[in-house]
């Protein structure tokens, strides 16, 4: 089944990227007040079943997609 | 005295896209160590090895987090058990990195604040001699040593940087106004609990020779590669 990985960086960690994205967004005439950029991973896994699924991915994401020291994650599933 | 006593293994770990592996080397051997390179898919360092390095780089091109690819290499294993048991750790830039992702050292290092690569001389402040990675420097002295990355930003949260004040494992800091990156708290080097594992972020081993500018790196690695020879001559 697919699933998606959503990455951010923590609220208060200093996300320069966002920041750049956002100072460009104003300079295009749009009202933003903050952005913040993460990172989206797909995942394509053998199992069907969602809990297994999920389960697994948050071993992932502490393992090896996150840094849970700096990002957070949340788990989607886009065919349910 | 034995052969390891006098001129210590220390071995140079590595990985698919290190690149300041050979300046390690170099520097380290000008410094009087047997200095190894060690393939990251190597499960033991050599034997009588009594200190590591993991050298700066973009270690498998720097793909999800610096150095989070890295920290699975076989080798690091290798470097994990070294570490608990008390061994000498030592990663500059990239190494840091993969030494933060590995849990050996605390905080996290995040893209430059200024979103641009940095690349020349910055002035460090030597926050503590008695660790085995400052030994030959002064207490307060000032050191100029270049750094080069994109990724240099330490971060820690302010109980966690609270605690490694008090601990003391903030040994290294850009003098004021001299921060490249936006580090908090100004820091450039941070080493574990125990003293043992220390990274840092600017790049001693370009700094050994009067003919590319400052020697003060010989000063890190030199104090290192004491701290080898010590080690190895206590395991004869």
């Amino acid at each position: 089944m697919r699933a998606t990985v959503l990455v951010r960086p923590k609220p208060g960690i200093l996300d320069p990227q966002g920041q750049a994205v956002s100072t460009s967004l104003r300079h295009l005439g749009f009202d933003v007040a903050e952005t913040r950029v993460g990172r989206v991973i797909d995942v394509d896994l053998a199992t069907e079943d969602r809990d297994a699924a999920r389960g697994e991915l948050e071993r992932m994401c502490e393992q090896l997609l996150t840094n849970p020291l700096i990002e957070s994650y949340e788990i989607a599933f886009p065919d349910a | 005295m034995s052969d390891a006593a006098l001129k210590p293994v220390v071995a140079v770990a590595v990985f698919p896209g290190s690149n300041d592996d050979r300046d390690a080397l170099h520097a380290l051997e000008l410094l009087g160590a047997d200095a190894r390179a060690v393939w990251h898919e190597g499960e033991t360092l050599p034997r009588e090895t009594a200190a590591v390095v993991l050298p700066g780089g973009f270690s498998f091109g720097d793909y999800l987090r610096c150095g989070a690819i890295a920290r699975f290499s076989p080798v690091m294993r290798a470097v994990a058990a070294f570490a608990a048991d008390g061994g000498l750790v030592l990663g500059i830039c990239n190494g840091f990195q993969i030494l933060t992702e590995a849990g050996l050292l605390p905080g996290a290092l995040r893209p430059n604040a200024s979103l641009s690569f940095v690349c020349r001389d910055v002035t460090l402040r030597v926050e503590r001699t008695d660790t085995p990675f400052m030994s030959r420097c002064d207490a307060t002295q000032e050191l100029t040593i270049p750094v080069k990355h994109g990724e240099g930003c330490w971060f820690a949260d302010a109980d966690l940087l609270a605690e490694l004040e008090e601990a003391g494992q903030l040994v290294l800091r850009y003098a004021p106004g001299e921060n490249p990156n936006g580090a908090v708290a100004d820091v450039a080097g941070v080493s574990n609990a125990d003293g043992n594992v220390f990274g840092l972020m600017p790049h001693p081993e370009h700094a050994v020779d009067a003919l590319l500018g400052s020697t003060d790196g010989a000063l890190i690695l030199g104090s290192l590669v004491d701290a080898a020879r010590l080690s190895a001559a206590a395991a004869v």
